[in-house]
């Protein structure tokens, strides 16, 4: 594969670059000026930033800080929410996510998201993968349909734990497995970003671990933006970190430099645990 | 001495016992400190005291008004000369009925010398036995008082004591509704065994033709009486499936409008208006249908051709779906509002629209739910009386014709009660076979809702 940086908008995938390489990379999707409302409260401050291909970036910062709002702003969630307001610029592949005519729900099919609480569907193991598939028409008969549910459940190492019971209830998994399965339900639709909040918060160490190396193996072909709380998480499955703090974007890097050498001193504090 | 002022010293003794169980205790814990010395704060000694004063009294008396009558009857009879004693039972107690209503009346003085005897003797056992009872009471509310106060020391679990008699008023307030309902159902069915002594079962049961006119004297000329059940299932189930029909769908829609795409503020102007609709009387929905309803669902099928009885089984069922489409309705909503809104935003984020969502996703989660309300608003219309009563008469027709008139379980066992009966007769014990078959299907419908409800929670929560 090789980085192509000649085109800013609607860089096809096969033109990323792998993950561990440093090269300058093509931007999938480009935060402007952004700023978000909750009725009175400004959750998110002028925030810019740029997210490219191949790249798992982690947003950190105290509980309160506009993480999970920003997230939320890039799948256009928060318009579901009563009094949330967005301003500024979000452009996915150049394309800008909030002008009019872009439709949401067309938005949601290209960047998936996983959220804090694993919230399989109460639906079969297979339906749940298969709902996302099933509501964009991806399949056009039985066979691909049992395809795609395959491969999305090989893909997040699940397929081998649940092939003989891919009919009973998705709920019925352990923690750990119905998170996976929420992510297989997501990749199933073929997104190009998956939104990840807090996704192993509320797992035990071992499906943590888990979930952490699935992170490494699908950042090969996912942009992926995950909120955390444990900056262990943000160093082990990130290659860059943007630290929030009071709505505002305070710093963003490589995971190592702002790690071992943070530029700002609100960083500092929070890293080294004085804050947050 | 009369039973209100019996009543009313006791109460008097109570409250006297509190304040000297809370005092003693005041006082043996060393006044100002006293509650950090006592096991238990103050009041609770004093409550203490009051149990012990007025419970035990209050059983004597509850005890003496359940058997007073029984008592004093027995009393007056063993008064009596031999030859009225050997009456038989019907006449001598027609004897003891008047010797009661006389008792009652100050002057009053019997003609027969017999009965004038007796009611002084009543009279006397009367006065006796209220002085010796409120004798007991007093006796027994100084006893206690006595006793517990000697109980009362800074060690003395007083707290513990007073909560397990309060545990005990808890569980006897739940008892009595069971006992309640197992005394009705046991009165029910004996009345609908006496029935079905004079009727056979299978009859009942399968008989297609329901014409409950029998004999009242025995010198009348009259039929015997059919009794089979079939064509009042068929009109009660006809009208139930019809009000089901106008209810589900309506009650089903309303509530995912009002949980899932009306604001806050829409929400807050429409349940109310909702709940006012549940509010109205069920009479005044009745003459709705009768008045209004009827004559317009005659006048349309006739305009169409159709020969349509006045008082229509459609009417009727008509009317009692709109009466049960806020109960739906609001169940329903409690249901779709009670699924967790990471599963809407998890079907959102796959990029499924709220029309997607709430089919494939919300609508399914919350059928346990939805499924609870529906049989309990099948229950409501299968039991419901007065719309039937005034709008889907009482020919007794078994048809599926929902032109025709039907009549319904709940009518015929209005029509079997009102005006005067006699209660020996098949006529009027049908009543309560029909009440007994009513119960029973309520109360299978509930248990299989139940059944479904758990059965489907058990899988998907």
């Amino acid at each position: 594969m090789t980085a192509s940086t000649d085109e800013t908008g609607a860089g096809p995938r096969e033109a990323t670059t792998g993950p561990t390489a440093d090269a300058i990379r093509e931007t999938c999707i480009a935060i402007r000026e952004l700023d978000a409302w909750y009725g009175d409260i400004h959750a998110l401050r002028s925030i810019s930033l740029d997210i490219a291909y191949g790249e798992v970036i982690a947003l950190i910062g105290p509980s309160g800080c506009g993480k999970t709002t920003l997230l939320r702003c890039l799948n256009r969630l928060n318009d579901e929410v009563e009094g949330a307001r967005v301003a500024g610029s979000v452009r996915l592949d150049g394309q800008e996510i909030y002008a009019r005519p872009v439709d949401p729900v067309a938005l949601r099919a290209r960047v998936g998201m996983v959220f804090q609480k694993p919230n399989p569907f109460p639906k079969s193991i297979y339906d749940n993968v298969a709902y996302g598939p099933r509501i964009h028409g991806l399949a056009t008969d039985r066979a691909q349909l049992d395809d795609i549910v395959h491969v999305s459940l090989e893909r997040v190492g699940l397929l081998k734990e649940v092939r003989d019971r891919l009919d009973e209830p998705g709920t019925d998994l352990s923690g750990g497995q119905q998170q996976r399965l929420c992510i297989a339900r997501t990749i199933a639709v073929g997104p190009e970003v998956i939104l990840m909040d807090e996704p192993c918060s509320a797992l035990d160490p071992i499906a943590t671990a888990r979930i952490e190396d699935l992170i490494d193996e699908l950042a090969e072909d996912y942009v992926i933006v995950i909120v955390t709380h444990s900056m262990q998480q943000a160093a082990r499955v990130s290659s860059r970190v943007a630290y929030l703090n009071h709505g505002s974007l305070i710093e963003v890097g490589e995971t190592n430099r702002i790690f071992t050498n943070p530029q700002h001193k609100l960083t500092e504090d929070y890293i080294t645990g004085r804050i947050g | 001495m009369n039973m209100t002022t019996v009543v009313l010293l006791l109460s008097g003794v109570g409250i006297a016992a509190f304040y000297a169980g809370r005092s003693r205790a005041l006082r043996l814990g060393g006044g100002i400190d006293a509650a950090r010395h006592l096991h238990s704060l103050p009041g609770y000694y004093g409550y203490f005291v009051a149990i012990w004063a007025t419970l035990p009294a209050a059983f004597v008396l509850l005890g003496w008004l359940l058997v007073r009558e029984r008592l004093l009857i027995a009393w007056v009879v063993t008064g009596l000369p031999e030859s009225i004693r050997e009456l038989p039972p019907g006449q001598l107690d027609l004897l003891l009925n008047n010797v009661l209503n006389l008792a009652v009346l100050p002057d009053a003085v019997a003609a027969d010398p017999v009965i004038a005897a007796a009611t002084e003797h009543y009279r006397a056992a009367v006065e006796i036995s209220q002085w010796s009872v409120a004798v007991a009471v007093g006796a027994l509310a100084m006893l206690g008082t006595w006793l517990a106060l000697r109980l009362v020391r800074p060690g003395f679990r007083a707290r513990n004591r007073v909560e397990a008699v309060i545990s005990r008023f808890l569980v006897a307030a739940s008892s009595i509704a069971i006992l309640t309902t197992i005394g009705i159902v046991l009165s029910v069915l004996f009345e609908a065994l006496r029935f079905f002594e004079q009727v056979p079962l299978h009859e009942f049961l399968f008989g297609t033709s329901w014409s409950p006119q029998t004999a009242i004297r025995d010198d009348q000329v009259g039929s015997s009486g059919s009794f089979g059940i079939a064509p009042l299932l068929a009109g009660t189930l006809l009208i139930t499936l019809i009000s089901m029909l106008i209810a589900l769908p309506i009650g089903l829609m309303s509530a995912v409008f009002t949980a899932e795409y009306s604001t806050s503020r829409i929400r807050g102007v429409v349940k109310p208006l909702l709940e006012v609709l549940a509010g109205i009387p069920t009479v005044v929905y009745g003459f709705f249908a009768v008045l209004s309803v009827a004559p317009w669902v005659r006048g349309l099928g006739e305009a169409l051709g159709l020969d349509v009885a006045s008082e229509s089984a459609l009417a009727a069922g008509l009317v009692m779906g709109v009466m049960i489409i806020p109960l739906i309705s609001s169940l329903a909503d409690d249901a779709i509002r009670a699924v967790p809104d990471s599963l809407r935003e998890g079907a959102t984020a796959l990029g499924a629209t709220r029309y997607e969502t709430i089919v494939g996703i919300i609508l399914p989660a919350a059928m346990p739910g939805i499924a609870g309300g529906v049989l309990l608003a099948v229950s409501r219309a299968i039991g419901e009386t007065m719309i039937v009563v005034m709008a889907a008469g009482l020919a007794a027709n078994l048809t599926a014709n929902p032109l025709e008139a039907v009549t319904t379980v709940t009518v015929q066992i209005v029509t079997l009660l009102v005006g005067d009966q006699e209660f020996e007769s098949a006529k009027t014990l049908a009543a309560f076979a029909l009440g007994l078959m009513l119960f029973v299907i309520t109360m299978l419908l509930n248990v299989l809702g139940l059944t479904f409800v758990r059965r489907y929670r058990e899988r998907y929560e």
